[in-house]
């Protein structure tokens, strides 16, 4: 097939592809027989004999244990079994030839919207968001749309999972305001049901924090009348609202004794119930927060209540950098790629806060906040590059932070034996531009590159030159 | 001469704590003072030279005056040399599709609101002029909103920090307007107020139609001026003119070829629509902006000589971006259509240098292809591509030095230069973040920072959280 003209290499893992093709095609096969079998069971009871496949004499960047020249890694069974420079090869194995080419672990989303959302302005495609305040029994699990368009178009760029979360979606992110949203659940980027997807079902509980603002931001040429509020009244309002936050936990914390007691009267509470368990420490609980006294609050709160804390947005999180660190909270930082707060916050003060925050000791992972700019996750963390921060830790933010992060560095995030067969091939960088990811590996086998974007490409590019036709000129 | 109040402080708000800081280079200084040559740097001049390794461009008086190998151009005794050893040099980037700088975007009031102008509304303190600057923008078209068919006419800027809005405006660049089809003419995501009535149109065939009628009162409109003016020349001195039509005189201008339509648009329908409505009048559809579905058009689009302003990977925020693709670009620059990308957002004009490496991994454009798309093909389609968009002797000296190659995640510029003229720079920015910490301080002092309950005001970042 030839397509277009440029630099575009033939892209592998396309169904039409001879053997592989052929292969992937009963490998998929095997994988829907073994989902419906593997209920019950951890999520990530892969596909077990999902075949052998070797890439071998590529770079290998392991994220774990630095990078392997002329390196060989193997997958069996859903998982690496093998990686390094002197690997025997199965004589069953299909080989990639990896000469010239480099292996990744396949990127991560920290806190996207994939799946939850499809048009964003288009209100009846969206389910990433639920109307009322105090969701914690709702999750995401519920509503994620395995044939999505936004999945396989992430995918073919490196994304192979994501911690699909509750309230936000639509292009302009949409925060989902302070309230309790919800639970996100952590997914790998290919299946053809949601149980063939989960790695997590509960990865966290997800809490948008008040915002302590004086003002309300000019949009779209219209402010509110009268300006804004001081910022005594910004503050009471602000404590109000933590306030009302600290009473839903106190219920949950009394719901929880109650059950305890073994008391037959405790009325089921399902909302109640849920969010009991973020209590000391049962649940991730990832609280979208920006302004430093916001995420200063948060931690507060988080402490008084035991919480295992993550922060997701931490725009201003370099003022209270120091306090991150020491307190091991780990921040899932918005896209590099928006503008400065303030007209008088210096012009890179989002690409220097990564390096800031890694700097001070501060754990980071990249995410979109979306769907449709999922795919463009590497190109956050190259932003923060030439800014100061450390190229290995940039690859690391959209692979095993995450992984850690989100607490299954056990499975996922480095190529690693033992871990999920997840990885792409790549004749580069991935968090480069111009790099072309080649192959796509999840749960140990070959992922479908093709995506409605590639399709429509292929299509209109060899769109026949029109026939002139009369107009009415 | 540059306004004498070019680095000052400016307030861009009363009553509160407003501080519009005025990032930019001190001194005052006004046109270029000396000339410069930058040596040793790989330049992609975005012209026929292209790529030149080990290469120098000097520039004085705001203007290019050579540019090729290290060994070929020389300096003048007095010129400032910069080594540009390891570092990249290109055209300052053009922004072919930008609402900064702007205290309003849209008259959705009506239908066709061709009398209004993007130039009666530069906000010349808008911080966005300075940040896209950083990002080696030069140039941007101001564009009127898409609220309405036939909207307002633009405005061509160059971001001239510092100056007056008069100062920013890009001297004698053709005037154009703005047109606009699909979801946003028709209000389909503005919902009317409770007693307030929908305004048409509310579909695709009322756009179409609303462009249509105004065309035909266009065209009479400037029939009754021909014959008044015919009269005028063969000497009737009773000859009474026909009353001014603020709102007809632009779209005559559109008829007589003197002004250019940059019409937003989706679908595929709708582009080949519009140009059919165009040419039953006679005119071009000069350039299509975002044109997502332009990949499906693009011969239609070609064979009507319409250039092509697009995004480089937005897709699905609303239901006419479902089917775009990042390959558009590509494709129509395949099938001959001249083809930009543009920001339409003041983040995503301080990076367009990796929106035109997306064209590169998406279609496969070459390093020169892609760079054009912010550059020579932006000027082409704003028709001041004989001064700017790419680096050649006797253009003006908009020129962006970067720390590495520009066609990449990882890039960062240096220095931007507009007319010969410093408005960004890595060292000057860091020197200013201290004056301005400074005189926080001192705003604060003067403020009373107090403890007084009814003080009501923000008492500011936490001291010493700095950056």
């Amino acid at each position: 097939m030839t397509r277009g003209s440029g630099n575009t290499t033939k892209q592998p893992g396309n169904t039409t592809d001879g053997r592989i093709g052929t292969m992937l095609k009963s490998i998929i096969g095997t994988a829907v027989v073994l989902g419906v079998a593997g209920l019950g069971a951890p999520a990530e009871a892969i596909a077990q004999d999902g075949g052998t496949f070797a890439v071998r004499g590529a770079t290998i960047h392991t994220v774990a244990n630095g990078a392997i020249e002329d390196g060989t890694i193997v997958l069996r069974g859903g998982r690496i079994i093998a990686v390094g420079r002197d690997v025997e090869i199965p004589a069953d194995a299909e080989i990639i030839d990896g000469q010239g080419k480099h292996v990744f672990p396949g990127m991560i989303d920290s806190f996207s919207s994939l799946g939850l959302t499809e048009v964003g302005a288009v209100a009846v495609t969206n389910d990433a968001s639920e109307l009322g305040r105090w969701n914690p029994h709702l999750n995401a699990h519920t509503a994620i749309h395995p044939a999505s368009e936004h999945i396989p178009v992430a995918r073919a760029n490196g994304i192979t999972h994501t911690m699909a979360a509750p309230g936000g979606g639509g292009r302009f992110g949409g925060g989902g305001g302070s309230g309790i949203q919800g639970q996100a659940t952590l997914i790998h980027l290919d299946g053809w049901t949601v149980e063939e997807m989960e790695i997590e079902k509960t990865a966290a509980m997800v809490i948008g924090w008040p915002t302590l603002s004086t003002g309300f931001r000019a949009f779209a040429g219209f402010a509110a009348p009268g300006g804004g509020r001081s910022f005594r009244r910004a503050q009471e309002r602000f404590d109000e609202q933590v306030a009302e936050m600290d009473a839903w936990f106190v219920a949950a914390d009394h719901y929880r004794q109650a059950v305890a007691s073994g008391s037959s009267r405790v009325p089921r509470d399902i909302q109640l119930e849920h969010l009991s368990r973020v209590l000391d420490r049962g649940m991730k609980v990832i609280v979208r927060a920006n302004g430093w006294r916001e995420i200063e609050s948060a931690i507060e709160f988080a402490e008084k209540w035991n919480l295992d804390l993550v922060i997701a947005g931490g725009n201003g999180a370099r003022e209270i950098a120091g306090t991150l660190a020491e307190k091991n909270i780990p921040v899932i930082l918005g896209p590099v790629q928006r503008l400065p707060q303030g007209d008088d916050t210096a012009y890179d003060d989002p690409n220097t806060l990564p390096g800031v925050l890694h700097d001070a000791g501060v754990e980071i992972a990249f995410a979109t906040f979306n769907s449709s700019d999922s795919r463009t996750l590497p190109y956050e963390a190259a932003n923060s590059v030439s800014w100061g921060l450390p190229q290995d830790a940039a690859l690391e933010a959209v692979t095993l932070a995450p992984a850690r992060v989100l607490g299954v560095d056990d499975r996922l995030g480095s190529l690693e034996v033992g871990k999920v067969g997840n990885l792409i091939v790549t004749d580069g960088d991935p968090l480069e531009i111009t790099t072309q990811i080649e192959w796509v590996f999840i749960k140990g086998v070959p992922s479908d590159l093709d995506n409605k974007h590639r399709s429509l490409w292929e299509k209109y590019d060899s769109r026949p030159a029109r026939r002139v036709t009369t107009t009415t000129t | 001469m540059r306004h004498p109040t070019k680095w000052s402080i400016r307030r861009v708000g009363a009553g509160c704590l407003a501080l519009g800081l005025a990032f930019g280079v001190p001194g005052g200084a006004a046109a270029q003072e000396q000339p410069i040559l930058i040596r040793g740097a790989t330049i992609l001049t975005a012209a026929e030279a292209g790529r030149i390794e080990d290469g120098a461009i000097l520039f004085e008086n705001g203007r290019i005056i050579a540019v090729g190998s290290t060994s070929e151009v020389e300096a003048p005794s007095d010129a400032v040399v910069i080594d540009g050893t390891g570092k990249f040099v290109t055209p300052g980037i053009i922004d072919a599709h930008s609402h900064i700088a702007a205290d309003a975007i849209n008259e959705g009031a009506v239908s066709v609101s061709s009398m209004v102008s993007i130039h009666d509304v530069i906000d010349p303190t808008d911080i966005a002029l300075y940040r896209e600057a950083a990002g080696g923008t030069t140039t941007s078209h101001i564009m009127h909103g898409s609220a309405n068919p036939i909207g307002g006419n633009n405005a061509v800027i160059k971001h001239r920090w510092g100056e007056d809005a008069e100062g920013l405006l890009f001297e004698g660049a053709p005037p154009t307007i703005k047109f606009a089809l699909g979801e946003n003419p028709k209000r389909a995501g503005s919902p009317t107020l409770p007693g307030q009535e929908a305004r048409y149109p509310a579909s695709r065939m009322g756009v179409m139609d609303v462009i249509r009628q105004a065309f035909i009162e266009a065209t009479e409109y400037k029939a009754e001026w021909d014959t008044y003016r015919a009269r005028v020349a063969g000497g009737d001195r009773n000859a009474i003119p026909p009353r001014r039509n603020l709102t007809m005189d632009p779209l005559v201008e559109i008829l007589e070829g003197t002004r250019y339509v940059h019409a937003h648009s989706y679908r595929a329908d709708e582009i080949l629509q519009l140009m059919r409505v165009a040419e039953e009048f006679g005119f071009r559809i000069h350039t299509f902006q975002h044109v997502l579905e332009g990949y499906r058009v693009a011969d239609e689009m070609a064979e009507h000589g319409a250039h092509a302003s697009t995004f480089s990977d937005w897709w699905a925020y609303k239901m006419e971006a479902y089917e775009a693709i990042p390959h558009n670009a590509a494709i129509m620059t395949r099938r001959g259509v001249n083809v930009s990308i543009n920001s339409d957002s003041g983040e995503e004009g301080r990076h367009l240098n990796q929106e035109a490496a997306k064209t590169m991994k998406w279609g496969g454009l070459s390093e020169a292809e892609a760079l054009a798309t912010v550059t020579i093909n932006a000027a082409i389609q704003l028709m001041i591509d004989d001064r700017v968009g790419s680096l050649e002797a006797g253009k003006d000296a908009d020129i962006v030095l970067w720390e590495n190659y520009p066609l990449s995640s990882y890039a960062r510029v240096r220095t931007t230069y507009i007319d010969g003229e410093v408005v960004f720079d890595i060292d000057a920015d860091m020197a200013m973040r201290a004056e301005i910490e400074a005189e926080k301080a001192e705003l604060r002092e003067l403020l009373g920072e107090s403890d007084d309950p009814d003080d009501e005001r923000d008492p500011g970042r936490r001291p010493g959280g700095g950056r």
